[in-house]
This record gives C-alpha cells, structure tokens and sequence, in this order.
C-alpha cells in the first residue's frame, strides 16, 4: 500500500492529551475526535488537515494514557501514517490495532519539514521525500505484528482466529 | 542457562507456553483479570460486539469501574456510563463499581482484593501497571486490546527488557514513595523505560508501606515502562491477607537474571521531589520550586488517593488554614478510604482547614470535573501526569508531588517544603 500526504510536524513526547485533550473522552466516534484532534498544541491542525496527510514526531510519540481516542482521532482526521523516531507502547499497540499505519524512523524525522510531500510504502518499508529526493527505510514489523497489520487490525485477526479454533 | 527476572517469570508463568520467555520474544498470555473505565470501555465494548463473541470469558474476571468521568460530569458522560452498566449487567459481571460502591480503580482493586501476587492483568488505563506492588503482572493497554482480552481470556505481549532500581541509604522525613519515583523519572526521562519492565528493590523499598509501593508502579509508565514491579515480602503477605479470596502465587527474580540496566540511587540527601511542567521528568528538588505560586492543590488520584497519602496531608493540614488565594480539593481514593477517613478525623481535619472533600474521582487529575484549571492558573497535585492542559485549559500548569508537599503549598499559597509550614 502507498501512502501520499504532506507533513506535520512535530517535537518530542507528545503526549496523548495533546492528540486528544480528556475533556473530550465523553466522546468516542473517530468523526467527533477528530474535530479536537492536536488542538491544544496546533489549533491549525484539526482544520486544515487533508486526507492522506502524514504526521512526523519526535521520540516515544504517543506518550501518557492508554486511551484509544487518540490513534482513533488521528484516523479520524484522515491522517495516512504518524512517522517517529520512537512511539510509547500503549500508543504504538492502538495503532497497529485499529489500522493506522505507524513506523519508526529517525532519519525520516530528521529530514522532514513542515508541509514536506512524503510517500510512504509499506510493504518495501520505504519514506520518500520529495523536497529532498532522499529515501528511507524503515525496520520491518516482527512477523506477527505483520500479520495483524495484514488481518486489517486484531479485531478482524481475532475474529479468524476464533473461527478456525471452532 | 540465563537466569530470570520477575517480569519474565510472571510472564511465562501464564500460559507463554514455554519455561522461560526472553526480552523480545512475543507471545500469548492468559490474563486473570480485565479491567476497563467509564472511558475506555465504551470503545472495548464495541469493538466486543464486532468480535461476534457473545459472553465475556469470566464473568468474574472481567472488572468495570466508573471513576474517570464519574458521578456523571455532563449527558455524554452519562451514557457511556449507562452503556458499561447495560455491558455489566447483561453479562453478569461480579465486579461492576458503579457510583456509591466504585472508587478510583487503581486503589480499588487492590483493596478488594481483586488483584493478587503472581495474576496478570491488563487494562484499559495506562495506570493498570499499579498492581505491580503486588508482585503481579500487570500493563495498560486500549480498548481494541481489552475487548479481545474480555472475548477471549488471552492477550499478545512483547516480554519486556527490565532496568532494576536499587534504593539504597535512609530516607529523610516527608520524602517518600512519590519523592522516590519522581526522582526516578527525572533520573532516566519520560521514555528511559520505554517498552520495558522497572523493578524496584533494595533495603529502602523493602521498608515501604503498600501505600508508598502502589505509588512508585503506578508512575512507572511516566518512564514509559510497561511494568512497575515489586517482590512479594511480608508487607504485601500483611496486606492481601484477610483481602484474597483466592489462591495466589508468588514469583522472584533470579540471583542470575539478566537486566538490561541497573540503577542505584541512594536516597538519604534526598529532599521531597516536585516535578515542574510539563512532563513527569522535570522532577527537582521542593527548593527549587520555594515560592512558586499555585491557585489550586490537588490531594487524591491513583498514585496517591490512599489512607496513608490522607494521613499525612492531614497531619500537615491540622491546625493551619488553606491559604485564602488556593483551592485545596481532597478526594479519597475509594468508599472504603473515605469512611477510613471519616472515622480517624482526617476528613473534620481537612474541612476545619478550609479543603474541600470529594466523592471518589479521577476528575481533576485529567482536567475532567471537581477541579478543572483555567488559562493562567497553576495546580500542584499528587497526580500522575503533568502534560501542557493535562488539568484544564492548555495555559495553566501542574506541578507533582507528594500528598505532604501538595498540603503544606495549599496552606502556604507556594509551594514549600512541609518543614516550612511544621515549624
């Protein structure tokens, strides 16, 4: 799968409440999150974002609460992919559990600027920069978690997985 | 052949599958307990229903608790507390807290005895990792991750690397568990954990209370780690005893375990820790926070919502006024803590000093209710998380720090060392 989007981005450690602020988790639809998505950090983000885009952070993105909203407001707001130098565990799990596609790469980081035109492909594990015609590769996925991104997330793997032990 | 550490062995000793599990290896894991909030579960809960599984695994193993935005804040909030009620009662959950019975649930569970020494357990809160003190497994995960766990009993996890933590020395009055696990995120930063389990050992901690241990795992994903762990010793004997209505097991690391990092802190020049914002590793030492004017002190949460945390505050509160420019909120971890509180005085202590006294909640600590910040404003707060808008509007500010420091800065109107206001 190719993803196409321009960059925003962003330093390190942002936390959770900067993704999605807790006065709005008596909400749970991505559609209703993603109208408050990063607003306490950029008020700009949330609508101006288009389809496709591609947020970049720095290290353990994603930090602090284990709520879903975050990754799913993300979606939401029709980010393609978040690209960091590294991610906070419950973050990276919620991720890869709801389908949003998510890889770590530092030199990525490094070389991305606001606004930059990136194209990511997943399965070669590539990051193209336009602006600057360099091209990343990112690690691979250990080959469960592979699996998972393949089922569409661990909802649809588990599902399978239930019906085959039956 | 390697040793083990505590975390691996926890690990493996639920069904990984194999004698020993290493760093790195992925595997699955039977859990005994499932937990999820008034938050996270009505996400888990419909991720549930699209499984196409009809009945939680147990009913008993699987814990729902309205605490964060509970008693309802508004009308969303309602109804994502009626749905997990719905949740509970079609599927006959044993372990459904709701207002009048809940509290926060990181203090609550331990105290009903739902989490024991050797269990796994993962929740839908990224503070699950608090029941570390009791020798158990048990890491934060989302709400995709917890409806699986609910289906199905089981759960995909990575075996963590573990960096051990050796406090050595004599703690010095008014520094505590907190001060400790402050100091322990300022030392190795907000991700120096990340993906890994923290052990905490040596003759400092083998003296803590159950109170001081809940609150050092509890921050132990503030590092970013996944676990928080602690031996099972008499203490923890003392504590699950007359609580457990379960068999539980007990597991240590190896003389020969392997860690990817050990860290030795002596604690005896240690003062009382305050962490500045906007992250859980500006931890200093209180002077360097003397004078640092607050509107708000928060007294409560699941790190440190305990008896012992109110008892302490109230030793500082007794006798002296909450200054008149601060707002002292006091809140009780559980039911169970607040009746504690009532009948040793503290709650008349607290009252009598002009703070006021919550129903249990998460409420402020995320900016939820009880206790939300406006622009400007400045909270210090026995909480968690000190993240830009963490209590409120995105321009005010959280300091952390334990129960004595937050009491003696609401008297003070700054933040000061308890000695300063226990002259």
């Amino acid at each position: 799968m190719t993803l196409q989007g321009s960059v925003w981005k962003y330093g390190d450690n942002v936390d959770t409440d900067a993704i999605i602020p807790a006065r709005y988790l008596n909400m749970s639809t991505a559609e209703e999150l993603a109208r408050h998505c990063m607003e306490d950090i950029d008020t700009r983000f949330a609508g101006a974002v288009c389809p496709g885009d591609i947020i970049v952070g720095g290290e353990n993105f994603g930090c602090g609460s284990s709520r879903e909203h975050a990754p799913l407001a993300l979606k939401g707001a029709g980010v393609s992919c978040v690209i960091a130098a590294s991610f906070a565990r419950i973050f990276y799990r919620n991720a890869i559990n709801i389908g949003l596609p998510i890889l770590m790469c530092p030199e990525a980081v490094a070389g991305a600027q606001p606004g930059d035109e990136l194209t990511v492909d997943l399965e070669a594990g590539t990051i193209a920069n336009a602006r600057t015609g360099e091209v990343y590769h990112t690690a691979p996925f250990p080959p469960f978690i592979m699996s998972l991104i393949e089922a569409g997330g661990l909802i649809p793997y588990t599902r399978e997985k239930l019906k085959s032990s039956l | 052949m390697r040793g083990h550490t505590l975390a691996e062995k926890l690990i493996a000793s639920h069904g990984a599958g194999r004698d020993g599990v290493c760093p790195g290896d992925l595997v699955e894991v039977g859990v005994d307990v499932v937990l999820a909030n008034d938050i996270t579960a009505p996400i888990a809960l419909r991720e549930f229903a699209s499984l196409g599984v009809e009945h939680v695994f147990a009913p008993e193993r699987v814990v729902l608790v309205a605490d964060h935005f509970a008693p309802n804040k508004d009308i969303k909030s309602a109804g994502q507390c009626q749905v997990m009620r719905e949740f509970a009662r079609a599927q006959g959950l044993v372990h459904h807290y709701d207002v009048g019975r809940m509290g926060i649930e990181h203090v609550l569970l331990p105290e009903q005895g739902l989490v024991l020494p050797g269990d796994m357990v993962v929740g839908a809160d990224s503070h699950t990792c608090t029941y570390g003190a009791l020798g158990a497994f048990a890491t934060g995960m989302g709400s995709t991750d917890i409806a699986v766990a609910m289906a199905t009993g089981s759960i995909w996890m990575r075996v963590p690397e573990t960096i051990r933590f050796e406090y050595s020395g004599t703690l010095p009055p008014w520094v505590g568990g907190k001060d400790l696990i402050l100091y322990t995120i300022g030392q190795i930063g907000v991700s120096g954990a990340l993906y890994m389990a923290m052990e905490f050992t040596g003759p400092v901690v083998e003296g803590l209370s159950m109170a001081d241990r809940f609150t050092m795992s509890n921050m132990a994903i503030e590092a970013g780690g996944k676990a928080g762990l602690f031996a099972v010793d008499d203490v923890t004997r003392d504590y699950v005893a007359g609580r457990a209505q379960r068999d539980y097991h007990v597991y240590a690391s190896d003389a020969d375990a392997v860690y990817a990092r050990v860290v030795t802190i002596d604690v005896s020049a240690m003062e009382p820790q305050v962490a500045f914002p906007h992250l859980p590793e500006n931890a200093r030492a209180v002077s360097a926070a003397q004078g640092v004017k607050i509107d708000q002190a928060v007294i409560g949460s699941c790190t440190n919502g305990r008896l012992e945390d109110l008892r302490v505050a109230a030793q500082v509160l007794a006798g002296h006024h909450v200054h008149p420019d601060v707002r002292c909120i006091v809140i009780p971890g559980t039911q169970q803590v607040y009746l504690d509180a009532l009948r040793e005085g503290l709650v008349e202590t607290f009252i009598a000093a002009g703070a006021v006294v919550s129903t249990p909640t998460c409420g402020p600590c995320l900016g939820g209710h009880m206790g939300v910040l406006a622009a400007g404003e400045r909270a210090i707060s026995t909480t968690n998380r000190n993240f830009r808008g963490r209590m409120g509007h995105p321009d005010s500010e959280v300091y952390l720090s334990s129960p004595a420091v937050a009491a003696a800065s609401a008297i003070a109107g700054s933040i000061v060392h308890p000695d300063e206001v226990m002259r």
